[in-house]
């Protein structure tokens, strides 16, 4: 662990919105930072593509920033454990790689949330994010009719990407109700007064789409793809034909990396102090992990880790009113897109809750926790090991779906078995 | 209150064993356990269902219990992922080959069918081995399961009003006259009680010598046909035997999705629960010594479970030597899942009077108060 490309006094596990913030300020704080990333890009999953494109807007300041630093960049750099005290183990191109670290802000984002509802296994329902990344890698939807359902700010971001592909987007509804909509609209100007600008420009290029508030989608209908989409709402349930439903019900915290850490949770979410310090001595943890907030939370949270793990505690401090800003920001989102009791409650008994191991709801229903239900019916048991049916039946039965067994994410047993601890892959 | 007329601590393996043979001779059975269904040991293991022979009493429960399995198989639900799909113990060098043509033979004078297979033989039974292996000896009649299923499926096949399981009940001490006192302090009578709490059976049965042997094991992807059989080395035979230190063999087993399982790992004395990388990658390096394109295979999840360990190696099967209303069934170390059904049948046997087909002595309770030390 004498290289020094191991070892680092920050390291920083994921460059989204806050691992950048959190890198740019440890890094121009004078300490030796790392960040690291699973994908070939900086950005994350929100700024994907801006950075080949030279960025623009806010990823373009916050990319230029980080690189205005001495901050180490290691990309396509999967943490997978964490074999000792102070050393991750993670899975790069030139192989497997131990890093050490004094401090370490996790900034690991979020991943879609899933609700399974009957149909949901067709080929043609996709998730709206998983959508939005097919688009930005050119695939193409001419002419596609494409029904959007879910709930939150995305499916606005979604409807204008997809038709700017050349969708044919048929309606976009959103499950919660329009009074709920209209109190966070007006609550925009004093929390968020840029978002105003964000959702009339959406609203320009979506000109002529229906959105529909109060609606969701309660089944998908097809032979052997998607043929067409049953919605609901208060007044109505009628078919709308299309050949893509894209759904999306907000986000969930990435936890796995927190959890192995044996850092506290509470109410799905890593638990932080005021300078987004977990519960283990120098953790911290920064943006989505902590709360669903968007892009102007992760970047005043990163801040604020990197500025605390760097020592500079003051410097940090000044940043307090903008967080809470943003966090009533989150909460005003949370309240306004709550997923209403029939969309938590869509999935018939045939539906199939766990598609690795193709567990049905029925299967589930007789168990009374998750480890039962786990143990006997092997839900989460397969290759996504309950990323996507644990977010279902936390909302579905209210269970705790929490896994902290090693490896993070599935990884070659190469690396798990012979790792050589030292420094390729890092560049700037 | 008399609640029944046997009350089995743990629903483990074991424990649903005995509740489910005691239940089917007609018996009224609560089985308490303060998890789910096989949520501790059973939970853990690998689900070998394997003939040993470190003593003709470990052979005699092993063989007989496989027995019954073999009996069962056609009933099992196919949750439980029963395949007879053999154990394949390889031999690296000439030592080890004695030792295959050795059990080969034990074997064979038993009654029970052995092949002894050459090196080309071997590497046709498994192709994915490393070649310049010596040979082997495939046991076919030696099977895999999942073992929270079998377990399940214990319980549910006696007579519905018979058992009554109850989860999420932590029982805080047995009755000496007989029944438990659960944690909040309710009192449940019983004519008998098991004590069926694998590792957590001293707890309840003061100076039991039963201790906690940590393992490890690994879960793949789904990689159909890398390996057919159940394959452990025969140099298992040298490392599993040290009670002293930590020890690695390779021993992989084929899931009947496809996924392979790797282990294995014995620690004495560990006490913390997690997964611990220096034993894992000792455990994963001996492995792919075996299977050398192991290391490209993408492993999904590791764990690690103790198992509840006995000086000699047998377990403890009967009434226990102080009081003869609290009977034991626990101690099967790395061969709860293989001895299960047996062990349920012997107890049964024992608690109704009725003859058994293998003697019972050797698992007796009262045996290591006898014998003290001598295999410690």
């Amino acid at each position: 662990m004498s290289d020094a490309n191991s070892r680092f006094e920050v390291v920083v596990v994921g460059a989204g919105p806050a691992g950048l913030a959190a890198a740019a300020a440890a890094a121009e704080s004078g300490r030796r930072t790392l960040v690291l990333d699973a994908t070939p890009w900086l950005g994350g999953q929100i700024w994907r593509g801006r950075e080949a494109k030279g960025g623009s807007g806010s990823a373009k300041r916050w990319l230029a920033r980080l690189q205005a630093t001495d901050a180490v960049v290691a990309r396509q750099t999967t943490v997978v454990a964490a074999p000792r005290p102070g050393v991750l183990l993670a899975e790069s191109p030139e192989g497997p790689r131990e890093i050490g670290w004094e401090t370490l802000i996790l900034t690991i984002g979020a991943r879609e949330l899933f609700l399974p509802f009957p149909g949901w296994t067709l080929p043609g329902v996709v998730g709206i994010g998983g959508l939005q990344v097919l688009v930005k890698g050119g695939w193409p939807l001419d002419g596609k009719r494409i029904v959007i359902a879910g709930s939150g700010p995305l499916l606005f971001a979604a409807g204008a990407e997809y038709r700017a592909a050349g969708a044919d987007v048929v309606l976009i509804a959103e499950q919660t109700d329009l009074g709920k909509l209209a109190r966070f609209g007006l609550s925009l100007p004093r929390l968020a007064p840029r978002k105003i600008t964000q959702a009339a420009q959406y609203q320009a290029s979506l000109l002529g789409v229906p959105y529909r508030p109060g609606c969701w989608a309660v089944s998908a209908q097809g032979a052997d793809r998607l043929e067409g989409v049953t919605l609901r709402s208060s007044r109505r349930t009628w078919t709308e034909r299309c050949d893509v439903l894209a759904t999306g019900f907000g986000f969930l915290p990435n936890l796995e990396l927190p959890r192995l850490f044996g850092c506290r949770t509470a109410n799905g979410a890593a638990v932080v102090d005021d300078r987004q310090e977990s519960s283990q001595a120098g953790i911290f943890i920064a943006g989505e992990p902590t709360g669903i907030g968007g892009e102007g939370r992760a970047l005043v949270e990163g801040l604020i880790a990197g500025f605390s793990a760097a020592g500079r505690l003051e410097r940090a401090g000044r940043l307090e009113k903008k967080r809470r800003r943003a966090m009533a920001f989150s909460r005003a989102m949370d309240r306004a897109f709550a997923l209403r009791e029939e969309v938590r409650n869509l999935a018939s008994p045939e539906t199939l809750i766990c598609r690795c191991e193709d567990v049905a709801r029925r299967d589930l229903e007789k168990f009374g926790d998750w480890r039962a239900a786990k143990l006997h019916t092997r839900c989460g048991m397969g290759p996504c090991q309950g990323r996507i049916c644990g977010g279902a039946v936390e909302k579905l039965y209210g269970w705790d779906a929490a896994s902290n067994r090693p490896p993070v994410f599935p990884v070659q047993i190469g690396t798990l078995r012979d790792p050589e601890p030292g420094s390729r892959g890092a560049s700037k | 209150m008399y609640g029944c007329d046997v009350a089995v601590v743990g629903a483990g393996i074991v424990g649903a064993a005995c509740a489910s043979e005691c239940a089917r001779a007609g018996l009224s059975v609560i089985v308490f356990d303060r998890g789910p269904v096989g949520g501790g040991t059973t939970a853990a293991a690998m689900g070998h269902v394997v003939v040993m022979d470190d003593s003709e009493a470990q052979f005699a429960l092993t063989s007989y219990s496989r027995r019954l399995w073999r009996d069962l198989a056609a009933e099992l639900p196919a949750e439980v992922h029963y395949e007879a799909c053999g154990t394949l113990w390889v031999a690296a060098d000439e030592e080890e080959m004695a030792e295959a043509r050795r059990k080969e033979e034990f074997c064979r004078v038993r009654g029970l069918r052995a092949e002894i297979l050459d090196e080309a033989a071997l590497r046709e039974a498994e192709p994915n081995l490393r070649p310049g292996l010596r040979g082997g000896l495939l046991i076919p009649d030696d099977a895999v399961l999942y073992p929270p299923s079998a377990a399940m499926f214990f319980l549910g096949r006696a007579p519905q009003n018979k058992i009554e399981f109850r989860a999420g009940s932590e029982v805080r001490a047995l009755n000496p006259d007989g029944g438990v006192i659960l944690g909040d302090g309710t009192r449940i009578s019983a004519g008998l009680t098991v004590n069926a709490a694998g590792c957590g059976s001293p707890d309840l049965t003061a100076g039991l010598p039963v201790k906690k042997r940590k393992g490890h094991l690994v879960v793949t992807h789904r990689y159909p046909g890398h390996i057919r059989h159940q394959i452990v080395e025969l140099g298992y035979l040298k490392s599993a035997h040290s009670v002293s230190s930590d020890s690695v063999a390779f021993n992989v087993q084929p899931r009947a999705n496809g996924q392979m399982l790797i282990g294995s790992s014995r620690q004495y004395g560990a006490e913390h629960p997690g997964v611990e990388f220096g034993i894992l990658r000792r455990m994963l390096e001996r492995a792919a010594m075996y299977l050398p394109d192991l290391g490209r295979l993408v492993a999904i999840r590791s764990w690690a479970g103790f198992r509840p360990a006995t000086p000699d190696k047998l377990p403890f099967i009967g009434p226990s030597a102080g009081n003869q209303k609290i009977w034991l069934a626990t101690g099967h170390e790395g061969l709860g899942i293989t001895s299960s059904l047996a062990t349920g049948r012997l107890l049964a046997d024992m608690v109704l009077n009725r003859p058994s087909e293998i003697p019972v002595a050797p698992y007796s309770p009262a045996r290591s108060l006898l014998e003290g030390k001598a295999h410690g």
